[in-house]
Parts: structure tokens; sequence; C-alpha cells
């Protein structure tokens, strides 16, 4: 019997290690012969644990397991009470367009086999064949644009990186995810990470650098330990190290784990902190392509963006391309979270609405309230209302409306959310999280977090200048923390003013 | 307390395994932390002499991250998730539970010296919050009754 149980941080934060003794004690128990695989996730987290076993028609998932589920996986299939049937068969599975995604939490992701035999290392097969500039050219025509946020056209980035003269040139894979909402990062690096390695190759080939950093954030322990061995395992089949694959230059990286500061997904932080510094952010230009990880050229780019690398290559650019809305081409990972009936993640094409999101995928929130508010990019993103459900999800859509879609984490509320208390809880976390390099941003967000307490406290005339600090804020900030702050701060204030209407009255 | 000799020893073998990397830093904080508990005073002058430069810049970097303590913590540690997809499942509630039944704020350890109560923001856990990390292990879907649980076992 082939079983399949996640090794996924959310797996085994519900308590997967503990199902994976209580199989191994049942099989031995019963007799019967157990082949018990740790796979990644699928993304259906309120299925987790979920637990497949391999049948003649397919895979069979149940869940969300617990330990006393497990006994009656060694009796009739047919009568668990927990078996949701064929896993690839579910709506959530059949409507996604999986290209990034599409071995995660299907394949072992430590077995070199299991990659191989998956389609993996055929992205950079085939750009072993091509010259550098052909392979930017592939990466620019596919329209892939960074996925942590910015958007930046990943193969102008790569194009720059290759065209700079340097003796030593870098890959930095930006996996410092901290936006609230957001786990594709980790999903990937936990379920696939030899796509975020094949990825980091290609982009060593594209534009000549030799040596690669991956920078997790330390509050991901088990990505970081399975991005280590999936490193060494690479190393060791001959796809890193003096020769790519034996037949290329020399590729090869390293883990490194940040310590916890918010600030270090900006990427001239994050380079800062590589160095061994404090994660200050760095006035741009020059910029990292140039004068990037000390001081030589750099490519940063995010987990997915990269790991979206090798099916580029594998399936061609236009396939990608062909995919999406406007001028995001290609898919993006959804990853629908707080109070939501369905949450994890959905790899889609760019373009569906927001309603199409949170009301038929994600099924409304959780506790069956209306939903209230949906904040879209993370802690740094704005508050959409219903109003406003109807924008499709690509990054000039949601610019147009005052928004952004930053890593495309999405958080659903209920109409018990406070927004006033939203609003002061974005200024508390600059505060918290500001580098303090630039006084927007260390001072504004102090004086943003009075100047709501002011509100709250039924003080009108706070309200103006809370937009004009914002506005300082936005315009004066030397990076996104200080800059985009005012998002959640203005769109709680703007669209839910009923939540800043508090008289003196009611308060005292 | 630590002995001097512990102190200057590890510490010396830590710089060592570290010497030569790109930006040694960071991971020598890290094991250091992992060996002690905590960055001790005592062994930055070691680490700046090792990586040529001031104590003051190791200091400053100490000082910047969050995960590097000054001071060793409680027994056990736990970390609550703050950030808002937890928060939009309750974990204000459940953080205002845990630190009154705590008796502690954040940051900060109960006086039997067990537990050191810290924030944290995203543990990548958002659709199954709220989310904590009790002793470097993950745990997910958090309310009063398994936090009291869990604080029970700890004990």
């Amino acid at each position: 019997m082939k079983i399949y149980l996640p090794l996924d941080s959310v797996a085994v934060a519900l308590g997967a290690d503990d199902l994976a003794a209580a199989i191994t004690a049942h099989a031995s128990k019963t007799g019967v012969q157990v082949e018990l695989i740790r796979n990644g996730s699928r993304g259906m987290v309120w299925l987790e644990p979920l637990i497949e076993i391999e049948a003649p028609e397919g895979r069979i998932g149940f869940g969300p397991m617990t330990l006393a589920d497990i006994p009656a996986l060694f009796a009739d299939l047919a009568q668990h009470p927990k078996a949701v049937g064929l896993v690839e068969a579910l709506p959530w599975m059949a409507g996604q367009t999986r290209l990034t995604f599409a071995r995660c939490g299907v394949i072992d992701p430590l077995n070199f086999n299991d990659f191989n035999a998956n389609d993996g290392f055929a992205g950079l097969a085939r750009a072993l064949d091509m010259t550098s500039s052909d392979i930017v050219a592939e990466v620019t025509a596919s329209g892939l644009r960074g996925r942590g946020g910015a958007g930046f056209p990943t193969g102008i980035k790569w194009k720059t990186v290759a065209e700079a003269k340097a003796a030593q040139k870098y890959i930095v894979c930006n996996a410092d995810e901290g936006d609230s909402a957001t786990f594709a990062d980790r999903m990937i690096m936990e379920g696939d990470p030899l796509t975020l390695i094949e990825g980091m190759a290609i982009a060593g080939l594209a534009t000549g650098a030799t040596k690669g950093f991956v920078y997790i954030r330390s509050e991901y322990p088990i990505a970081i330990d399975i991005m280590q061995k999936a490193v060494l395992l690479a190393r060791v089949n001959g796809v890193l190290g003096a020769s790519v694959m034996g037949r290329g230059p020399a590729f090869d990286m390293e883990i490194r784990v940040g310590a916890g500061a918010y600030v270090c997904g900006e990427e001239t932080s994050l380079l800062n902190s590589l160095e061994g510094k404090r994660g200050v952010v760095r006035a741009k230009p020059p910029l990292p392509a140039l004068q990037g990880f000390m001081g030589l050229p750099t490519v940063v780019n995010n987990v997915i963006s990269l790991a979206s690398i090798p099916v580029i290559m594998a399936k061609g650019a236009a396939h990608y391309a062909a995919i999406g809305l406007g001028r995001s081409r290609g898919t993006i990972p959804l990853q629908i979270a707080g109070n939501v009936k369905y949450g994890g993640l959905f790899e889609v094409g760019f373009g569906l609405t927001l309603g199409q999101i949170v009301d038929d995928i994600a099924g409304g929130t959780a506790t069956g309230r209306p939903v209230k508010a949906v904040q879209v990019g993370g802690p740094l993103g704005a508050y959409f209302p219903r109003a406003l459900f109807d924008t499709p999800f690509g990054y000039e859509e949601f610019a147009g409306k005052e928004g952004l879609i930053g890593h495309a984490g999405l958080t659903v509320f209920d109409d018990s959310a406070d927004m006033l208390a939203q609003a002061r809880f974005a200024m508390e976390f600059c505060a918290i999280e500001s580098c303090g390099k630039c006084t927007p941003c260390r001072i504004g967000a102090v004086r943003g977090v009075e100047t709501v307490d002011r509100i709250a406290k039924g003080d009108t005339a706070a309200i103006p200048l809370l937009t004009d600090l914002c506005a300082t804020m936005k315009s004066g900030s030397l990076c996104a923390l200080g800059g985009f702050t005012p998002y959640p701060v203005l769109s709680a204030l703007n669209h839910f003013p009923a939540d800043f209407a508090r008289t003196k009255e009611a308060v005292e | 307390m630590l002995d001097t000799a512990t102190l200057t020893t590890r510490t010396d073998e830590i710089c060592a395994a570290h010497l030569g990397r790109e930006g040694a830093l960071l991971p020598i904080l890290h094991d250091i932390q992992a060996e002690f508990g905590y960055v001790p005073q005592d062994c930055l002058q070691q680490i700046a002499r090792a990586l040529n430069i001031s104590r003051a810049e190791v200091h400053g970097v100490v000082s910047f991250y969050h995960d590097f303590r000054e001071m060793p913590a409680g027994r056990h540690v736990i970390k609550l998730c703050r950030a808002e997809a937890c928060q939009a499942v309750g974990a204000d509630d459940l953080s205002a539970y845990a630190r009154a039944k705590l008796g502690v704020d954040w940051h900060e350890t109960t006086p039997d010296g067990s537990v050191t109560l810290e924030p944290v923001f995203c543990l990548g856990l958002c659709a199954c919050g709220p989310a904590a990390l009790i002793d470097g292990k993950l745990t997910a879907r958090l309310d009063t009754a398994k936090l009291d649980e869990i604080l029970g076992d700890l004990a």
C-alpha cells in the first residue's frame, strides 16, 4: 500500500508527524506492507492533513485526518469517513492551471528520480543547448514579471545582469516571504525544491552568474531543512557544481537564513543582510542588477519567479504568454487565507475577478458571516470592499483601484472586522519593522499609530492629518515598507468610513 | 552561568567554521544563539576580531534582528502569530487570553522562568490560523482550549 502524507508546514502544524508514526505503527501491527511517502501539499488547506492512497484509478484523498481516522485506512476505503474521492478530480484541483506547482504535492520532494521522471530538468536541458541571450529572450517573451510583488519584467532584469561586465555575478533568490497570507514560496520550497534549484541554474546560464543564494526567513524551519537537503541532492547528482549537469558552466548555491526582520524581503535590505550587515535599505540607483551582492551584478528574484522559469523553458515562452490578462501573463499562485471556508493555494491564469476568487473558489467565510473586506497583497496591500469585487486579478487592474496584487496573498475578513483597528495595525507593523533609514517610515509610522488613536477617540480633525501623513510616507519613503503602508490605511479609511466615524460621546 | 572558557572556545570554533564565507556574520550569530540560547555580550569582541570588523558593527547587527536575543529566554518560547490572516480568525483574542493567562506581555518571561511569550509576524500558515511556533514546533488552528493543552504540557 502506497500512502502519501505531506511534510508541508501546514500538515505538520496540524499533526502530520504523529499521523506518520501512527500509520507505521498500525502497519506493523496488522502486517500490511506500507510505503509511506512524505510529499508536498496539494494546497487544499481545509483538508490538511490530507492523506492520499494510490489506487488503480488514481490517488484517493482522505482529510482532514486525525489519529482516530488512521485504523480505518486499513479497512474498506470506500467506507472511510474522511474519504474525499480522487484528488485530481476535486473541483479545487480540476479548476487550476498548474504550471509552477505541477509537481507540488505529487512527487516526493527529495527523490531525484521522481523529479526527473516528472519532467524535471527539461527546462534546464533545453537552456543548456541555447545561448545566454536566447535564454534571456525566451524569458522576456514569456512576459514573466516579478512575483514578489513589484512586477518588474524578469527578462529585462536578467538582460541587465547578463550585459554587465564583472568577474563574479550572483543569483539571489528572495525567499523572505514575510507578507501575511502568502505561503507559495514556502509550499514550493517544501514540495518541489528542485524546481527552484533548476530555475536558479537557468538564471546562472542566462546571466553568467556562477553563485547563487537562497535567503529563507527563519520562520520557515521546514523549508530551510528541505532546501538544504535538495541542494546537496542536486550537487551529488551533478546538477550543481563545477559544470551544470556535466555540460554547462559552473553554478553552485547556498541556503542562508534570515533573522526575523520583515524589511529584509526588500531586495536591497536583503542584500545587506546577506552580506552580514544590518538589514537597512539601500538607495537606488545603483540597481542591484549592476551593484548588488558585494557590489557586484546580481539578479534578485522571488522564489516563484525563479521556480516558474523551468516550465517556461520546457514548454516555451509562447505557451506561458498565451495565458493571462493584459500585461499580466502566465499563471499566478493565489494564496487564499484568513477567514475563508476553503483556503489554500490555487494556481490559475491572471484575470479572475476578486469576487470569483472569494465567493466561488474560497466559498466565502469560514464563520458563514458576510465578507467585509479582503486585503490583497499582504500587510502593504489595500483592503478591498465588496463594491470592488469585479476587479480582475492583474498588476495594472489592481493598481487602477489604488491597490496591488503583491505576492498574490488574499486575507478575507468577515463583518466583525474593525477597519480602524486594521489601519492602526498597518501603522504599528510598519513602526515595528521599519529599518530606520528614512524618516517618513521611521517617524511616520509612529505618528500614524498616534493619529489613528486620536480618530478612535472621536477626534475627526485627525482624519485629514492621517491622509496627509500617508501622502508623505507614500512619496517620501525609500522602499515599499513606508511607501506602501498607506495602502491598507487609506483603503480602510476610504472604503469603510463608518469605522472611523467614532463620536466622542460613544467613546466616553 | 556560562563559564568563560567554554564561551571562548566555542565562539572560536563557530567563527572558524564560517570564516571565508561571503557574509559570515549572520550564520555565525545563528550558530552562537543555537549553542548558548542567546548571543552573550562577551563573545561580540571575539566575533568582531575574527571578521576584522568593529565590536559596534557586531552589536549593530545583533540588535537589528528580532531573532537574536541579548538575554536568555525562558525554558519554553511561545511565538504567537499576530499577522493579518491570523487576526481574521481570532488571533487578537487568543493572544489577549495567552497574555492574561501567563501574566506577561509580549517579549516577557513568566516570573518562574518557564515561558517567554513573543509575537511573530507570519509563519506561512495563513489558511489555518491562528498559528504559533512553540519551542520551534509549528502548530495551527489554535483556540483557547488547544492553547491551554499546550501550556499544560509545557508546565
